[in-house]
């Protein structure tokens, strides 16, 4: 709070006038009493006898959870996999799909800046609302259980994100190109293709790898909703109270995550 | 004839060139394009699919889509007024106090600011707290602490205080040095180093990622009421098992409509503060 720190040391020199002190007063104010208000509510939603109780469960959890059992880590092998195929699968099928809604939505390439944008946008901004775990379970419904429902969930949440920062790189992108193409004759086809797409490409390799790293971590857990993947042996283990194997799946989520993010740092590293 | 000739070899380089490639080799190149194929092709064919399990369902589809276009506001409207209620208020302290929180373990995190130990332990922290999806966090915290939003708001910050942190400590490291050495010249202590030399600097930053993660945690509260969390989620989950399409349509779209709006004005806020 900058108004307190300098109001101390100088009494002759202050960095807010007196209104505008009173506004930022009563601001704070109010943001103060909108918290008290969402907490009071969420306390009286609350059991706090059992969340005082929170340390003996955790103790109890932990010593369930340990020592992890080993011999479930060979079954887990397929289910891992089968979750970097729905991560990397989704990712690549969410982009084919991204690059065609974002040119549609960028002002410089739209067709139609009155009917086809908007749409565009609009569409964008379903995807991205909608988690992945909620497009899971309508297509769980829909395809039925297993490793499609995931792979469409996926590219379906990811459409939105890799759309959005697309069409903002096409929107940056500097149009001097394109029209010095086309001023010496070139197509529309042919100056986007030399003008525009070498100088978004590095933005779409980057944003790709960037989103199937995120993607490795949602593909964990759509299982738990019947998508296929390790969610599928997390949720059977949870179901069975078998927090052994719930450890030995939380040690292999974690690392396989942390080669993702490693693998990801480094490609979007060699891009910029 | 000349002429003709001419215009031909011109036509003919000018189709000849092309940009300089990313990658210089050309093995390594038809290497990648070859293995990245070869891998999707594998990747998709231990895909299975069920075709009398995909006609089945698309009958289904009808009731699911059909739902969505006849969405219900009102049968299941006290439900959601209070699920969507108890939203807001986990969004609302979770990021609160994840901010709070996150400011320490930010600061913590800055290689410029603190000796090795402390920063190998707080980035530690934060990337623990990053590791695991919100809806794993959940699951766990639902088991410790009970049904209900207070494991929701406790999910929420576990994953805000590792977002938040991270980005301040990125942002901390990257702030000019000459306001901080002038500071450490003059014998200023570790605290007032960090309030005058580098909160100044980074505090428009700290709040727009405030203002980005209110918005993502508004969204996360409707996904973690699937495994008992509180929130929308819980009354998105009820209406999914009981069928009601009407319903789940209708607490989509006001999901997707607060998510637009909190863009909107976020976007304005942002503008006016920074």
């Amino acid at each position: 709070m900058p108004t307190v720190v300098h109001a101390e040391h100088g009494r002759g020199w202050r960095r807010y006038t007196k209104a505008q002190s009173r506004v930022r007063f009563l601001i704070t104010l109010g943001v103060v009493a909108a918290l008290a208000v969402a907490w009071n509510s969420i306390s009286s939603q609350t059991t706090w006898s059992f969340v005082l109780d929170a340390g003996v469960q955790f103790r109890d959890m932990g010593m369930r959870m340990f020592p992890p059992d080993g011999r479930y880590f060979t079954a887990l092998a397929r289910p891992m996999i089968d979750t970097v195929h729905m991560a990397t699968l989704g990712t690549a099928l969410g982009v084919l799909i991204a690059i065609p809604l974002a040119f549609a939505a960028a002002r410089p390439t739209t067709p139609s800046r009155l009917y086809v944008r908007p749409v565009a946008l609009l569409l964008l901004v379903t995807s991205r609302s909608v988690n992945s775990i909620i497009w899971a379970l309508m297509l769980v419904v829909l395809i039925g259980p297993g490793i499609l429902a995931g792979i469409l969930a996926i590219a379906f949440r990811s459409v939105g994100f890799v759309g959005k920062l697309v069409y903002e790189a096409i929107e940056e992108a500097p149009q001097l190109p394109i029209t010095a193409m086309e001023t010496t004759g070139a197509g529309r086809a042919q100056a986007l293709a030399f003008g525009l797409i070498p100088q978004i490409l590095p933005t779409m390799a980057g944003v790709g790898v960037y989103r199937w790293e995120i993607n490795i971590r949602e593909a964990t857990i759509l299982g738990l909703v019947g998508a296929g993947g390790i969610g599928m042996a997390l949720q059977a283990s949870i179901d069975a109270l078998a927090w052994s194997r719930v450890s030995v799946i939380l040690l292999v989520i974690l690392s396989t995550v942390v080669v993702a993010e490693w693998a990801s740092a480094r490609v979007r590293k060699k891009l910029a | 004839m000349y002429a003709r000739k001419g215009h031909a070899l011109a036509t003919d380089l000018a189709r000849a060139w092309r940009p300089p490639p990313r990658i210089e080799s050309r093995a390594v190149r038809t290497l990648i394009v070859v293995s990245v194929a070869l891998y999707l092709l594998v990747a998709a064919l231990t895909v299975e699919v069920d075709p009398g399990r995909i006609r089945e369902g698309m009958s289904r589809a009808g009731d699911l889509f059909g739902g969505w276009l006849r969405p219900d506001f009102v049968t299941r409207w006290p439900d959601i007024r209070t699920g969507l209620l108890e939203s807001l208020s986990m969004t609302a302290v979770a990021t609160a106090v994840g901010l709070m929180i996150s400011i320490p373990f930010g600061l913590g995190a800055s290689r410029n600011l603190v000796p090795g130990p402390v920063y190998v332990v707080c980035r530690g922290a934060l990337a623990v707290f990053r590791a695991f999806n919100e809806i794993i966090v959940a699951i766990l915290f639902v088991a410790m602490f009970g049904f209900g939003p207070f494991a929701g708001v406790m999910t929420l910050v576990v994953a805000t205080v590792g977002f938040l942190g991270k980005l301040l400590a990125e942002a901390v490291e990257e702030i000019d040095s000459a306001p901080l050495d002038a500071l450490t010249t003059a014998g200023a202590s570790w605290p007032s180093r960090v309030v005058f030399g580098v909160l100044p600097q980074v505090m428009p930053r700290i709040l727009g990622l405030t203002l980005y993660r209110l918005d993502i945690n508004f969204r996360e509260s409707a996904v973690i009421g699937l495994v008992g969390a509180g929130g929308i989620g819980a009354t998105l989950t009820t209406a999914f098992s009981r069928y009601e399409f009407e319903s789940v349509s209708a607490i989509l779209i006001l999901i997707i409509a607060m998510v637009f709006a909190a863009e909107v004005i976020s976007g304005h806020l942002r503008r006016r503060l920074l």
